[in-house]
C-alpha cells in the first residue's frame, strides 16, 4: 500500500500548480472499458490455451479470471490516477457489483437446468397416468400433482382463517403482554424446521392412532404449522397499512367494531392479504420433508386425505431420484419433470400473487 | 366501499360489547391463542414421544448398534452444526455484498426489481436444490476438490482422498449458503435502507468517498441488523432437510475434512432417511433427534428476534 503516489492530492497546492477541481479523476467510461479490457485478455488467453490443448475454453474460469483481472487493473489504474482512497471505492464497487453477479449463478444454473432436463420428462403420459403398476418407463406424476393439490388446499383451508384471524387480534385487539407474546412467537415460528412440523403431527397421531400411522390430512396439518406463521406476518403487515381515519370515520357512524373491521378494514387490505397468503401458500407447496414423513409415499391415486399414504409432487421428485430402478434414466427423467412442473406452479403462485398485489392495491394518499 | 355500513341498526348505545362484538373478539382472541397452544404442543408431544427413545438402548432400538442414545445423536449434532457453520461462512458476507449492491450501488430504479429477483432464490423448493446438487453442482466442483486434495492437502481441513462424486460436507454447505442467501439479503437490505439519510449525506459532504460513507454510516448503523440476519440464517441453515439428504452423501462420524467421502450426516437430513423404513424404537429415537433439532433451532431464532425487537423501528423483512 504505496500512501501517496499522485502528488496532486495533496493539499498544498504549491506543489502542484496545474490542480484543478476535476483533476485526478477517471473519466465515466473508464471502469466499464477496464472491464472490457480484462474480459478480453481473459477470453484470449483461454482461447490461445485451448487452441494449443484441445479442450474448449472453459466458461467459467474466463469469467472469473476476467472479474479478477478488473479488480486489480481498477485499482491499479484509480491509484495511480485516483489516490488510494478512490481505488478502495472502485474496488469495493467492482467486489459488490461481482458478488451479485455470484449470486445469480445458482439462480440461471437452477432454471436452465431445470428446464432443459425436465422437458424431455412431460408429456401427456405424464399428466394422466399415476405410478400404479409402473416399473421403468412410462407412468406419471398425477396422483402426486392430485395429492399436492389436496394436501395445499386442506393446508390452506386451516390456515388462512387461523392466520387472518390472529393477525386481527394482534392489529385490532391484541394489548399487553399476551398480544406481545403471540408476536414474538409467531416469529420464532417461522423459523421451525420443517421436518420438526413434520415429527409433531406424526407424533400427535402416532399417540392417538397407533405407530406407522401415514395420512394426507396429517401432511396438511404439518403444512398449515409451517404456514399459519407466514399468513399471520404478511397479514399483520397489511391490516397495519389501513389508515386509522377509516376506522374512527366507521366508528363516528356508529358501527360496532366487528362491522367495521369486516366491511372496512378487510376490504382495505384485501389484496395485500391475498398475495400474503398465495406467498405462503407457494412457499408451503414445496416443502418435502413434513409430507415424506406424515403423508408417506405411495405409487397409486389416492383421493381420501383421511386415509391412507399420499403422494406429492415434491415427495415424487425425491423418491424417484433416489429409489432408482431400471432403466435409470426413466426415474431421473420423471424426477426432472416433476421438479419443472413444481417450479412453474411456484412461480406461476408468486407472479399472480405479485400481479394482484399491483392491480388490486388501494390508492394511497401519497 | 365504505357505503353498507349502515345496515345493522340493532345498537343499544348504552352496552359496550354487542354480541357480534362478543363473537368477534373471541374468535380473534382464540385463534391467536392457537399459536401458543401450537407450540407448547409441538415442544409437549414431541418430548413426550421422545423420552422412550432417550432411554433407549441398543438391544431395544436397532440404529443405534451398541451405543446409546447420545452415542448416536453427537455425530449427527456435530454435523448439522458444521455444515450450518461452513454455509454461514460462505453466506453471510456474500448476502452483506448483495444487499449493499442492491440499497446503495444498483440505480434506484432498478434496485426493487433486483430485490424480487434474489428473492425468486428463495421460491424454489428445497428438493429442486437437492436434484441440482447432485446433478449440477457435485459434478461441477469435484475436479476443484480433487486438485486442492492433492496441492493444498497439508491443510488439515483439505486432506484426502478426494470423493469421486464431488457429494461432500462441502457441495451441501454451499447448497445451504445458497437457500440461506435470499433472508439474510432482504433483512441486511431492509436495515440499510433504513440507515438515516442525514448521516449518509453528512459523510458524503464531508468528501468521504461511497465505500467511507458506507463504512462510517451504514454497517455501524446496521450491525444488529446484521447480527440477526446471520442468526435466522443459521437456523435456516440447520433445520434445512431435503437438500442435504440429497446432496451429502453421508458415511457417520465426525471429522472436519471437507472434500473426503467420509461425511458426518445432519440431524434433519438423517430423519428423512431414516424415518420412513423405522419402526418401533427407532422412531422415538429419531422423534427425539428431531427434539433436540428443535429446541437448538428455537433458541437460535429466539435469540435473533430479541436482538431484531431491540431495534424498535425495525420491521423484520421476514
Amino acid at each position: 500500500m504505496t500512501l501517496t503516489e499522485n502528488p496532486r492530492s495533496t493539499i498544498s497546492p504549491a506543489l502542484s500548480p496545474a490542480t484543478r477541481l476535476t483533476s485526478g479523476r477517471l473519466p465515466q467510461w473508464a471502469p466499464w472499458a477496464l472491464l472490457a479490457l480484462s474480459f478480453v485478455i481473459s477470453a484470449t488467453v483461454f482461447i490461445l490455451l485451448a487452441a494449443t490443448g484441445d479442450a474448449s475454453p472453459d466458461l467459467v474460469a474466463t469469467a472469473v479470471v476476467g472479474v479478477l483481472l478488473y479488480l486489480v487493473l481498477v485499482t491499479v489504474v484509480s491509484t495511480v490516477v485516483e489516490g488510494r482512497r478512490k481505488a478502495t471505492d472502485r474496488l469495493v464497487t467492482g467486489v459488490v457489483a461481482s458478488a451479485f453477479a455470484l449470486a445469480l449463478v445458482p439462480l440461471v444454473s437452477v432454471g436452465y437446468t431445470v428446464i432443459s432436463n425436465g422437458v424431455a420428462g412431460l408429456s401427456a403420459e405424464f399428466f394422466s397416468n399415476s405410478m400404479r403398476n409402473v416399473v421403468g418407463e412410462g407412468g406419471g406424476a398425477l396422483h402426486a400433482i392430485m395429492g399436492t393439490v389436496l394436501i395445499t388446499l386442506a393446508a390452506a383451508v386451516i390456515s388462512i382463517p387461523i392466520g387472518l384471524f390472529t393477525a386481527i387480534y394482534l392489529i385490532e385487539y391484541g394489548r399487553g403482554p399476551l398480544a406481545k407474546g403471540i408476536t414474538f412467537l409467531v416469529d420464532v415460528m417461522t423459523g421451525i424446521p420443517s421436518i420438526v412440523a413434520g415429527l409433531f403431527i406424526y407424533a400427535v397421531f402416532a399417540l392417538i392412532m397407533g405407530p406407522g400411522v401415514r395420512m394426507g390430512i396429517m401432511g396438511a396439518l404439518s403444512l398449515a404449522v409451517l404456514m399459519i406463521p407466514v399468513v399471520v406476518r404478511s397479514s399483520e403487515e397489511m391490516l397495519r397499512l389501513v389508515p386509522n381515519e377509516l376506522r374512527e370515520a366507521a366508528y363516528a357512524l356508529g358501527v360496532p367494531k366487528w362491522l367495521t373491521i369486516l366491511k372496512v378494514v378487510l376490504p382495505t387490505s384485501i389484496a395485500g392479504i391475498t398475495t400474503g397468503i398465495m406467498l405462503a401458500i407457494a412457499r408451503v407447496i414445496g416443502e418435502t420433508a413434513p409430507l415424506l414423513i406424515t403423508a408417506g409415499f405411495t405409487a397409486s391415486m389416492n383421493y381420501n386425505l383421511a386415509e391412507g399414504r399420499m403422494m406429492t409432487l415434491p415427495v415424487f421428485v425425491y423418491t424417484q431420484y433416489m429409489n432408482q430402478g431400471l432403466p435409470a434414466q426413466a426415474y431421473v427423467d420423471r424426477a426432472w419433470a416433476a421438479a419443472l412442473v413444481l417450479i412453474l406452479i411456484v412461480m406461476l403462485l408468486n407472479l399472480v400473487a405479485r400481479l394482484i398485489a399491483k392491480i388490486f392495491a388501494p390508492a394511497t394518499g401519497r | 366501499m365504505t357505503t353498507t355500513v349502515s345496515a345493522p341498526a340493532s345498537a343499544p348505545a348504552k352496552v359496550a360489547q354487542r354480541p357480534g362484538d362478543r363473537w368477534f373478539s373471541g374468535s380473534a382472541l382464540f385463534a391467536g391463542s392457537m399459536i401458543l397452544v401450537t407450540l407448547a404442543a409441538v415442544a409437549v408431544f414431541l418430548f413426550v414421544q421422545s423420552i422412550p427413545g432417550i432411554t433407549a438402548t441398543g438391544e431395544e432400538a436397532s440404529i443405534l448398534k451398541d451405543g446409546d442414545f447420545w452415542d448416536y445423536v453427537a455425530p449427527l449434532a456435530f454435523g448439522t452444526v458444521w455444515a450450518a457453520a461452513l454455509a454461514l461462512v460462505m453466506a453471510v458476507p456474500l448476502s452483506i455484498a448483495v444487499a449493499l449492491f442492491i440499497s446503495h450501488y444498483a440505480p434506484r430504479k432498478l434496485s426493487q426489481s433486483l430485490g424480487y429477483v434474489v428473492d425468486l432464490l428463495a421460491a424454489v423448493p428445497s428438493v429442486v436444490f437437492g436434484l441440482w446438487g447432485i446433478g449440477v453442482l457435485a459434478p461441477a466442483v469435484q475436479p476443484a476438490y480433487s486438485w486442492l486434495v492433492d496441492n493444498a492437502g497439508w491443510f488439515p481441513l483439505f486432506a484426502g482422498p478426494a470423493s469421486g462424486t464431488g457429494r461432500t460436507i462441502f457441495t451441501a454447505a454451499v447448497v445451504l449458503a445458497v437457500m440461506v442467501l435470499p433472508i439474510m439479503t432482504a433483512i441486511c437490505r431492509e436495515i440499510f435502507l433504513q440507515t438515516p439519510s442525514l448521516h449518509e449525506e453528512a459523510a458524503l459532504a464531508l468528501g468521504a468517498t461511497r465505500w467511507e460513507m458506507i463504512r462510517m454510516a451504514v454497517l455501524p448503523f446496521a450491525r444488529g441488523g446484521i447480527v440477526s440476519a446471520a442468526m435466522l440464517g443459521l437456523g435456516r441453515a440447520l433445520g434445512e432437510t431435503m437438500a442435504v439428504a440429497m446432496v451429502l452423501s453421508a458415511s457417520g462420524g465426525i471429522n472436519f475434512r471437507l472434500f473426503t467421502a467420509e461425511n458426518p450426516n445432519t440431524i434433519p437430513a438423517n430423519i428423512a432417511q431414516t424415518f420412513p423404513e423405522a419402526y418401533g424404537l427407532n422412531v422415538n429415537v429419531l422423534i427425539a433427534t428431531g427434539l433436540i433439532l428443535f429446541i437448538v433451532t428455537f433458541l437460535v431464532n429466539a435469540i435473533a428476534r430479541v436482538i431484531v425487537n431491540r431495534r424498535k423501528d425495525f420491521s423484520g423483512a421476514n
